[in-house]
């Protein structure tokens, strides 16, 4: 196993004696690959600095594609957030995200460590009718999803919006892979120092796939975050409306207020990126434990 | 403490029989080592004491108790792994103190019983420290702490120093053999390494393709063993086996030529394999009982090792450091009749 002295830095010689400025790319490979870097960085900021422009512009520029507004407005901020709906909207999207977040993570970690660690009958059967929910688009399965909706009177509910998505075969897959590399010797040193199999899963095995559970947390709340068509469907009255779904409504038939729009959208992606954020701390960590281990 | 029994043990996968009848008694306080190749079936026996494993057939008795339908945590032992297993995000006291979490002593004993563990294993200075942060010889003492702080009937070692570098494993079988001194419990040790196991043991089990081939003291088995597998197992270098036929006037004669006086009596015609030990093969004899011509050196520094051509391939002896035979050289090679060892060559079993 490596030590914290093996994993120290041992700087190039060429480095230490580099005493100027960063060096110059040292040759046209390395140029090109910049360039896509810087290209493919621009693309992906265009939209989100785009999103930020047009929220800062008046309804008769919004077609104007140019990038810094004329007379720039916070007007459409104050707008959004004076009425009322935005925050029924963004309270539905948290707590939808939330706990459909904190659901996947548990189901799909358990439903994972079980086919991963127990040896059963069935186990492989399982886990590729599991696998096999995967093929099946979102799109086919909104009619079943709705009918069932309809049949428990989960119609416009919480409920309704968050069920298809407590438990996801991507999440249970991630997991199970993950738990792969939990050594079983860790498992059953645990069974012999008299700690349950629910013990077990959650003060051994858990921990030691935080990096796995942060990605899951992500994904999951992002998914539910900007979900749109299972909450437009589910959905009737405008107070169940989720963020998506609210900020679609805004502007009437004949016109669509993009300003209003993108300025929800702004504001929607705070939560996101506080997300990201916290959790991103947890992937590098479990990186960086996941080095040391050896 | 206890002894433990284990009586007509079988384990079968599927229809793969991995044990055959493994009857094994180990008394109170004793160090019993486990050792042979690869999947001989030390390991298997020693999760199936663990409980990690479902007997197929037999028994497993600790203190008297039959604990075959038990779950590893009522069975009273604990058990140390290949590698380690102690949790990289506890830190050293958790480590430690995580086998007393189904303790029902007070949280003022387990602590107790921790520190006076820690003290044991000279880690107290370590206890706030992650296992990333400990060295390979540390982790073990933690993997060892956590077992030891429960107290339990027998302690279980698999194969717990294979991942530790040549000198720090010399210093742990030493440490764990003090450990077993000062504590005395039964200890059952796997490992496939002989020299572990004739160090560290009271008692060797030496096993192969799932059956118990010898059981005795390091002595014992290698003084005497029972047959060629052993012979051949125990001692580096391993054992020299040459064949040969016993005469019409009770000599053997030998497949690399020439004759050897042997004194126990053996029928005429029988074929049967010699071993002998290269450090009981001396060059130098002007009678020797093996005749070859030097291949290969291996110096040592305080010996040797000689690699002597014969008409029935090389023969192991071992020579002196300072002024070995050079390579080409020919050299007799010869024995003690009380280090021969006969072993009869259809079966393998020791004769005589």
């Amino acid at each position: 196993m490596a030590t914290a002295e093996d994993l120290q830095v041992k700087p190039k010689a060429d480095v230490l004696l580099q005493t100027g400025p960063s060096r110059p790319p040292r040759n046209m490979g390395q140029i090109i690959r910049f360039l896509l870097l810087f290209a493919g960085g621009i693309l992906m900021v265009m939209p989100i600095a785009f999103m930020i422009s047009t929220s800062l512009k008046w309804p008769h520029e919004v077609y104007n594609l140019n990038f810094i507004p004329d007379e720039p407005t916070i007007e459409n901020y104050i707008y959004v957030l004076e009425d009322g709906r935005f925050y029924w909207w963004f309270l539905n999207s948290l707590i939808i995200a939330v706990i459909t977040t904190i659901c996947s993570v548990i189901f799909d970690s358990l439903v994972g460590y079980t086919l991963c660690k127990f040896r059963f009958p069935g186990r492989y059967i399982v886990f590729i009718a599991i696998l096999s929910t995967l093929m099946i688009p979102t799109e086919m399965l909104v009619i079943p999803w709705y009918l069932m909706s309809q049949q428990f009177g989960w119609l416009d509910t919480y409920w309704g919006i968050m069920f298809p998505g407590l438990m996801t075969a991507f999440g249970t897959f991630l997991m199970k892979q993950f738990f792969e590399t939990v050594p079983d010797d860790f498992i059953e040193a645990a069974r012999i120092d008299g700690l349950n199999e629910l013990q077990i899963w959650w003060t051994v095995a858990m921990p030691l796939v935080r990096p796995a559970l942060a990605a899951l947390a992500i994904f999951v709340f992002l998914g539910n975050w900007t979900a749109f068509i299972w909450p437009l469907i589910v959905t009737n009255s405008v107070e169940m409306y989720t963020l998506p779904v609210g900020l679609s409504s805004f502007g009437d038939e004949a016109d669509v207020a993009w300003e209003l729009i993108m300025t929800g959208a702004a504001i929607s992606t705070i939560p996101t990126l506080i997300v990201f954020l916290i959790f991103q701390r947890f992937i590098i960590r479990g990186v960086v434990m996941a080095g040391l281990k050896g | 403490m206890a002894n433990l029994r284990i009586r007509d043990l079988v384990k079968t996968y599927d229809k793969t029989q991995v044990l055959h009848s493994i009857n094994l008694d180990i008394d109170d306080g004793e160090f019993v080592v486990l050792v042979g190749p690869s999947g001989c079936g030390k390991s298997t026996t020693l999760r199936l004491v663990a409980g990690l494993e479902e007997v197929s057939n037999g028994t497993i008795e600790i203190a008297g108790r039959v604990v075959n339908n038990l779950e590893p945590k009522d069975r009273d032992i604990a058990m140390v792994f290949q590698n380690y297993a102690i949790y990289p995000h506890m830190t050293v006291r958790k480590n430690i103190g995580f086998g007393l979490r189904s303790s029902k002593a007070s949280k003022a004993e387990k602590d107790k019983r921790l520190e006076s563990v820690a003290e044991l294993l000279g880690m107290t200075e370590y206890l706030d420290r992650k296992p990333s942060q400990l060295s390979g010889g540390q982790r073990q003492r933690v993997a060892i702490g956590r077992a030891m702080v429960r107290d339990p009937a027998v302690f279980l070692f698999d194969e717990p120093l294979s991942n530790l570098d040549a000198q720090l494993r010399t210093q742990m079988r030493l440490e764990i053999k003090k450990l077993h001194q000062r504590v005395g419990s039964t200890i059952v040790f796997v490992t496939h390494d002989q020299v572990e196991a004739m160090t560290m043991a009271d008692r060797i089990v030496i096993m192969k393709d799932g059956d118990i081939h010898q059981i005795g003291t390091p002595a014992e088995v290698y003084h005497k063993p029972a047959n060629i597998f052993v012979a051949q197992f125990i001692g580096a270098p391993s054992m020299n086996m040459i064949p040969g036929r016993v005469t019409g006037d009770g000599t053997i004669e030998l497949a690399t030529g020439g004759g050897l006086a042997f004194e126990r009596s053996l029928p005429e015609g029988r074929e049967i394999i010699l071993g002998i030990r290269p450090e009981d093969l001396h060059p130098g004899q002007a009678s020797g009982v093996i005749e070859g011509s030097v291949n290969v050196r291996e110096p040592l520094g305080h010996e040797t090792l000689i690699y002597v051509g014969t008409s029935n391939g090389d023969v192991i002896a071992k020579a002196d450091g300072r002024t070995p035979p050079e390579i080409g050289e020919t050299v007799q090679l010869g024995a003690d009749p009380e280090n021969l060892h006969i072993f009869d060559a259809a079966t393998g079993e020791a004769l005589a």
